[in-house]
C-alpha cells in the first residue's frame, strides 16, 4: 500500500486555478521526483501535503491521505515534525537567525515534548556530526549567520530526519548552494534517508538529480501531471512530448560538438492564459485539434497524459 | 599611540550613549532614595514652611529649599522618582505585554482575529487618551495601581499596532515556515520564533512609551487624579507648587526639572536604539 497518496489534488488562488487535478503517490522508502519548470505547481503541491499554504492559497479539492487515513488540520499539526518533514530552498533565510543551530535541529523534538530539551540538545549534535559538520558540539552553539550556506542546509537536513520521518519532502534542497557542495548534499540526504528508510519527495527541475536519485518521477506542467514512470522506462523512452523536450535539454558529453544546444519554445504560460483541453497545446509540436480537451493521466505503471505520446521505440 | 585612539573611539562612544547613563543615574536615585534623601519626604516642619535653596535649621540644610509644609524639597524629589519610574515601567511591562500579545495574534493568524482585534485597537485609538483616563479614574477611583491600569488601558494599542507590522512581516519568512513544517504550534512559532525577532523594534517603542508614562502619571497626578497625597508624585509637586511659582518658585521648579531630565533621557535613548537598529537592518 502507498504511504501517501494525493487524488486530484486542487489549489487555488481565490478563483485563479494553480494546480489542477493531481495524483501522486508515494510508497514507503521510495524516493519520487517531481520535476517541472517554475510556476508548473510542483512547490504548490507539496506544501499542500504539508498544510503550509500560505495566506490566500488554498486546497480546493481532492483528498491527501497518509497510510489510506485522511490529512486533517490536527492530524497534520501532530504529523509534521514526527512522520512528515520538509527542507526549503533558502537554507540561510529558512533558520532562525536568533536561535543557535542546534537548539533548531532539536526543535521537533522539543515541539512535540518526546525529549527534555537537554537530551534533545545531545540528539541533536549527534545528528549534526552524522550530516558531517565538524566539531558538532561547538557549531551546534551558534547562530546560522556564523555558518556557510551548504553548512546551513546540513543543518536543516539533521533538522528534518532528527524525527525519523516517514515523508521527507524535499523543495529544490540544492538550487540555493554552489555547484561543487550540490552533489554532496544531495548523496547525504540520499543516503540518511535511505538509512532511516524514509520516502522522500524530491522536488527539483534538474534532470541529472532526477536521474541519480530518483526511483520514480512524475513530471508536471501547468499544475497537472503529464507523466509518471519508474525512472528507468522515463529516460529511455519518456511517452509525452514534453517529458521528451525536458530530456533534450539536457546537454550530453557524447552530443555532436557545435550543435545548438536545445531549448524548449516559449515560456510556461501563466495560470491566467492556461489554454483549454492539454495545456502543453501552445507549445507542443505534435498539438492537434484533440488537444482542445483534456487527455487524462491513463496507464498502469508508465502514465501519461497525451492524446499523441511518443512512439515506444 | 593605536591604544590612545581606539581609548577615545571607545569613550566617544560611550559618551553617545549619555541618555542611559543618565536615565541609570535616575533609576538608582529612586531605587536607593531611602537612602539618598537627607529627609523624610513626609515629614512636615511648620516652622520651616517656604524657606529658600540652602536653608539651614538645627543641623539640617533644606539645599533645595521647603514646601508650604516645611517638608525637604530634594528629598520629596527624590522620593516622586521612584513612583514616577515605578508607575512608567509597570505601565510600559503591562501595556506592552497586552499590547503585543494582540498585536502578534493578529498578524500571525490573520483572517476574523486581525479584523476583530486591530478594529478594536482602531477603537480604542479613537478616543482620545486623557478622556478615557479621566473616565477610568472617574470609575475606579485615583491611586497608584488605578494609574499603573488606566496608562495601560490607554496605551496598549500602540503596541498592538508595531507588534502586528512586524508579525506580519516576519510569518511570510521561510524560517517560520519551517519551524511549522518541524511541527512547532503556534504558541511556539509566536514565543520562539516570531517575538525575538521582533523585540528590537517593540524595545524602542518601549523605550519612548516609558517617557510618555512618566509624563502622562505627572499629569493625572497633577489634575489630581493619579498618585494621592502623602505619596511624593513630581506630578502632584508641580500642582501644588503652581500656587507658590511667585513667592517660592523651587517647589514646582526642582521636580519639573526632574520630569524634563528623565522625560528626555528615555526619548533621546529611545531615538538612539532606533538610529542603531535601523542600521543593523
Amino acid at each position: 500500500m502507498s504511504l501517501l497518496a494525493v487524488e486530484d489534488l486542487s489549489v487555488q488562488a481565490g478563483p485563479l486555478s494553480l494546480v489542477d487535478g493531481v495524483d501522486l503517490d508515494i510508497r514507503p522508502g521510495e524516493v519520487v521526483a517531481l520535476v517541472g519548470e517554475s510556476g508548473s505547481g510542483k512547490s504548490l503541491t507539496a506544501l499542500s501535503i504539508m498544510g503550509l499554504l500560505t495566506e490566500g492559497l488554498s486546497v480546493t479539492g481532492g483528498q491527501i491521505r497518509l497510510d489510506g487515513t485522511p490529512l486533517t488540520p490536527a492530524r497534520l499539526q501532530r504529523l509534521r515534525g514526527q512522520d512528515l518533514a520538509m527542507i526549503f530552498q533558502e537554507p540561510v533565510s529558512s533558520l532562525n537567525p536568533l536561535m543557535p543551530v542546534g537548539a533548531q535541529v532539536a526543535e521537533s523534538l522539543v515541539a512535540h515534548g518526546r525529549a527534555t530539551p537537554q537530551e534533545a540538545g545531545r540528539e541533536a549534535v549527534e545528528m549534526l556530526r552524522r550530516v558531517g559538520i565538524p566539531e558538532p558540539e561547538r557549531r551546534a552553539r551558534q547562530l546560522p549567520a556564523e555558518l556557510s550556506g551548504g553548512m546551513c542546509q546540513r543543518v536543516m537536513i539533521a533538522a528534518a530526519l532528527i524525527s525519523r520521518p516517514r515523508l521527507l519532502i524535499a523543495d529544490e534542497p540544492t538550487t540555493a548552494l554552489d555547484v561543487t557542495i550540490q552533489a554532496q548534499i544531495l548523496a547525504l540526504m540520499g543516503e540518511l534517508a535511505a538509512e532511516a528508510g524514509t520516502a522522500v519527495l524530491l522536488i527539483t527541475h534538474d534532470m541529472g538529480v532526477v536521474a541519480e536519485l530518483a526511483d520514480r518521477v512524475c513530471v508536471m506542467y501547468g499544475g497537472r501531471v503529464v507523466e509518471q514512470a519508474p525512472v528507468g522506462p522515463l529516460f529511455a523512452a519518456p511517452r509525452h512530448p514534453y517529458t521528451a523536450m525536458l530530456l533534450r535539454t539536457i546537454p550530453r558529453l557524447d552530443d555532436p560538438p557545435k550543435e545548438e544546444l536545445f531549448v524548449i519554445r516559449g515560456n510556461v504560460p501563466s495560470p491566467r492564459d492556461w489554454p483549454e483541453g492539454c495545456r502543453f497545446r501552445s507549445r507542443c509540436p505534435r498539438a492537434t485539434e484533440a488537444c482542445r480537451s483534456r487527455p487524462a493521466l491513463e496507464g498502469d505503471d508508465h502514465r501519461v497524459a497525451c492524446f499523441h505520446p511518443m512512439e515506444t521505440p | 599611540m593605536s591604544a590612545a585612539v581606539s581609548l577615545r573611539a571607545r569613550s566617544a562612544r560611550a559618551l553617545s550613549w549619555w541618555p542611559a547613563w543618565l536615565l541609570g543615574l535616575l533609576v538608582l536615585a529612586a531605587i536607593f532614595a531611602p537612602w539618598l534623601a537627607p529627609m523624610d519626604p513626609d515629614r512636615q516642619n511648620l516652622l520651616a514652611r517656604l524657606k529658600d535653596p540652602g536653608f539651614e535649621t538645627r543641623g539640617a540644610t533644606y539645599w533645595l529649599g521647603s514646601d508650604e509644609l516645611g517638608r525637604d524639597v530634594l528629598s520629596r524629589v527624590i522620593h516622586g522618582a521612584r513612583v514616577s519610574i515605578s508607575v512608567a515601567v509597570l505601565s510600559v511591562l503591562l501595556s506592552g505585554a497586552v499590547g503585543v500579545a494582540v498585536g502578534m495574534l493578529a498578524g500571525y493568524l490573520r483572517g476574523w482575529v486581525e479584523t476583530v482585534l486591530m478594529r478594536l485597537v482602531d477603537i480604542f485609538l479613537s478616543i482620545p487618551a486623557i478622556l478615557l483616563a479621566i473616565i477610568t479614574v472617574a470609575v475606579l477611583g485615583p491611586g497608584f495601581v488605578n494609574v499603573i491600569l488606566v496608562l495601560a488601558l490607554t496605551r496598549w494599542p500602540r503596541y498592538a499596532r508595531v507588534a502586528y507590522g512586524q508579525t506580519l512581516a516576519i510569518a511570510d519568512r521561510p524560517f517560520v515556515r519551517l519551524s511549522r513544517a518541524m511541527g512547532a504550534g503556534t504558541p511556539r512559532v509566536l514565543w520562539q520564533h516570531i517575538l525575538p525577532n521582533i523585540a528590537g523594534p517593540l524595545l524602542v517603542v518601549a523605550t519612548l512609551e516609558f517617557g510618555l508614562m512618566v509624563l502622562f502619571e505627572a499629569g493625572l497626578s497633577f489634575l489630581g487624579l493619579g498618585v494621592q497625597p502623602p505619596m511624593a508624585s513630581w506630578g502632584a509637586m508641580l500642582s501644588v507648587g503652581r500656587n507658590y511659582i511667585a513667592t517660592a518658585w523651587w517647589i514646582a521648579t526642582f521636580p519639573g526639572l526632574a520630569l524634563f531630565l528623565l522625560v528626555l533621557s528615555a526619548n533621546m535613548l529611545g531615538d538612539r536604539m532606533g538610529d542603531v537598529i535601523g542600521k543593523g537592518r
